[in-house]
């Protein structure tokens, strides 16, 4: 038995648009451990939403596809499959149960014209074959779980009848409710302001460390990488670039890009010192620079940076970083 | 929520007592006159007298008005020119005959324009998609009184599975129930598609399938219901045209209801018939409107709870 749950290899996503295709994802790496939260960082547009939708393939309504690449799930103790070519029945059903996900839009995500308890009580009947009546409890205690008060009242209620802050709480009830192996949470809190913000958070780390689940956390907020994660991965440009404990990329981060980022966080302390940020902008997918992506961005480019891009290399202590400036050869022939 | 309904319905007084001055006054305003007719081509000048003042055309316009609506609150809504019989017998019989037409042809018309909709905007781009879309760009250009004559010759007359006209049985409400809600209907099917489109992007649907909805459900349950917020709209608005269109279609099919009616009216200057076909019509558009508004507020809970 693995001990990682879910494993992305090579994962390449495009978009076609006027028979056009647009490559987002470039191959993407990295792996998430049985009751790990892993941190998806990066900044906007680098393609860590698409990441996301891919594991869940919910491309419909759209012209996103997948064209290579495996996404090997653990699906129980004996079986692994490969998300990219199981059939779309067999995905839906996976859907809500074994993965499942939390969006960015507290407000938009839930429908506003059916009860919550209607909405809440869809993936349990669904999922766990459970009764009306018999799903409504459950619902009642997934709510109370998530800190809601007056469950029993809110299950009557709108969507529009809730602050943010409570519908994000009926989202996270309703990911949790069939108890899925693997929560992925695109930006869960983006939307929120600072105090709730903290408040879903811990929320979800404890449900989190009481069920033993797997977690992706997407966001582009460094604090809340610090604050959740057991790892992260760092996405730049449709390319995961660096891979390390939290512990390890604080402490000694190794692609420049990552260094930027860390050194772009406002410390407590220091407000008087500018605030650094990375110079330049995320390229887009329809002109990708040649050799490392974000070579132009760099402040340590060398001349082999603008025509090859770097292969990643694993470091101590299970790190993985894609830099030229870890090629010991190519540093002595830069130097 | 009875509360709201009891409100709007105090609300429609008003209305309808200002519809009921206008509408007086316009059929006043045509020329010609009652008296004249009534007495006949050949009757002489004091016989047309006599007959105008038992009328009470003699009296002041808001006299002849008070004593009108008084008639009109016990229920008396005039006596016909042309038949002598009061208003109230002649219309017994064609306001229930037009109102199952009406009701026939809104209901077809919703069913299959949010059917034809539905399906278009799920196959959007797709044969089914143009293949529908066609069907509504014709049902919505072509003129009801042009497709009840094409109907006719074939269904009546040459296959002779339905009748060319009356009011008999389920059978001759079709071809005139279809008639007149085509344009509807064709309505219907592209706000549907359109709106549903745009449910079908929404950050919710994309929601329901991340729990793992079937498509079918999806569509069904969660989609549809937000879409039909502006097709109940529109519908309601649509409505007025469905009882001028009823006028064109009853003549088709010979249909004894009270757009017939009101065209035999019109030819004759029947005034209290028109008069009192047009206030009917009136009381039918804001009924259907408060009944569109009621939907409304059932399909958005928002509305619902703020009102409530
Ligand atoms: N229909 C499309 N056609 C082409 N490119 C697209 C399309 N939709 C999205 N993209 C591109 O995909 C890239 C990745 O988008 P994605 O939403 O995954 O970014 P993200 O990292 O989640 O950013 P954010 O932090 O803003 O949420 C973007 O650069 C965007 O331009
Ligand atoms: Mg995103």
């Amino acid at each position: 038995m693995k001990n990682t749950i879910l494993q992305v290899e090579r994962l390449q996503t495009e978009f076609t648009n006027d028979k056009k295709k647009v490559k987002v994802l470039h191959g993407v790496n990295f792996h998430i451990k049985k009751g790990e939260v892993l941190g998806l960082v990066g900044e906007s547009g680098c393609g860590k939403s698409l990441t996301s939708l891919s594991i869940m393939r919910l491309f419909k309504g759209t012209t996103a596809r997948i064209s290579d690449g495996e996404i090997l799930f653990q699906k129980n103790k004996e079986e692994e499959i490969d998300l990219t070519n199981i059939p779309e029945e067999e995905m839906r059903m996976l859907r809500g149960k074994q993965i499942a996900m939390i969006f960015q839009e507290p407000m938009t995500s839930l429908n506003p014209v059916m009860k919550i308890g209607e909405q809440l009580t869809e993936p349990i009947c669904l999922h766990l074959g459970y009764g009306k009546k018999k799903a409504r409890t459950h619902a009642i205690n997934m709510l109370e779980n998530v800190g809601i008060p007056r469950a029993d009242e809110v299950i009557n209620e709108y969507p529009h009848q809730l602050s943010g802050g409570m519908r994000q709480r009926v989202m996270i009830a309703m990911a949790m409710s069939c108890n899925p192996q693997l929560l992925i949470a695109d930006e869960p809190t983006t939307a929120l302001d600072v105090t709730i913000q903290a408040q879903i958070l811990d929320l979800m780390r404890q449900l989190q460390q009481d069920q033993n689940m797997s977690m992706l956390l997407i966001t582009h907020d460094l604090g809340v990488v610090a604050e959740m994660c057991d790892r992260v991965v760092v996405m730049y440009a449709g390319k995961v670039i660096e891979e390390a404990s939290v512990l390890d990329l604080f402490e000694s981060p190794k692609h420049p890009y990552t260094k930027g980022l860390i050194a772009s966080v406002p410390k407590i302390g220091n407000l008087k010192e500018k605030l650094s940020s990375i110079k330049g902008r995320v390229p887009t997918p329809e002109n990708m620079p040649e050799g490392c992506k974000f070579a132009p961005r760099c402040e340590e480019a060398m001349p082999i940076c603008f025509q090859k891009e770097p292969a990643t290399k694993a470091f101590k202590g299970n790190r993985h970083c894609s830099c030229w400036l870890y090629d010991d050869e190519m540093r002595d022939v830069s130097v | 929520m009875l509360q709201y309904i009891f409100r709007r319905i105090l609300e429609m007084i008003p209305i309808l007592f200002i519809v009921s001055i206008l509408i007086f006054y316009f059929i006043h305003l045509i020329p010609g006159d009652p008296a004249r007719l009534v007495a006949g081509q050949d009757a002489t000048l004091e016989e047309v007298n006599r007959i105008r003042e038992n009328l009470g055309l003699n009296d002041p316009i808001w006299q002849q008005y008070l004593s009108y609506m008084q008639g009109i609150i016990q229920g008396d809504l005039g006596v016909s020119l042309k038949t002598g019989l009061p208003v109230t017998e002649m219309f017994a019989n064609r306001f229930m005959n037009s109102i199952y037409l009406t009701f026939a042809s809104i209901i077809w018309a919703l069913i299959f324009g949010i059917l034809i909709g539905t399906i278009s905007a799920v196959f959007k781009n797709k044969m089914p998609d143009y293949l529908g879309m066609v069907t509504a760009v014709s049902g919505i250009s072509v003129p009801n009184f042009w497709l009840g004559l094409i109907l006719i010759q074939i269904f009546s007359v040459q296959l002779g599975w339905l009748p060319t006209g009356g009011a008999e049985d389920w059978k001759s409400y079709v071809l005139p129930a279809v008639s007149l809600g085509a344009g509807i209907m064709a309505m219907i099917a592209r706000f549907t598609r359109s709106s549903l489109l745009e449910t079908l992007g929404a950050d919710f649907i994309r929601t329901g399938r991340a729990k793992g909805l079937k498509e079918f459900i999806l569509i069904s349950k969660h989609a549809l219901r937000n879409s039909m917020i502006p097709v109940v709209t529109i519908t309601g608005l649509q409505f007025g045209f469905l009882l001028g269109g009823s006028v064109v279609v009853e003549t088709v099919f010979s249909f004894p209801g009270m757009g017939r009616l009101l065209i035999d009216s019109i030819a004759f200057r029947d005034y209290p018939v028109i008069q009192a076909e047009l206030l009917l019509f009136s009381v039918e558009f804001i009924l259907v409107n408060l009944l569109v508004d009621i939907l409304y507020s059932y399909l958005n809970p928002k509305i619902r709870t703020s009102t409530a």
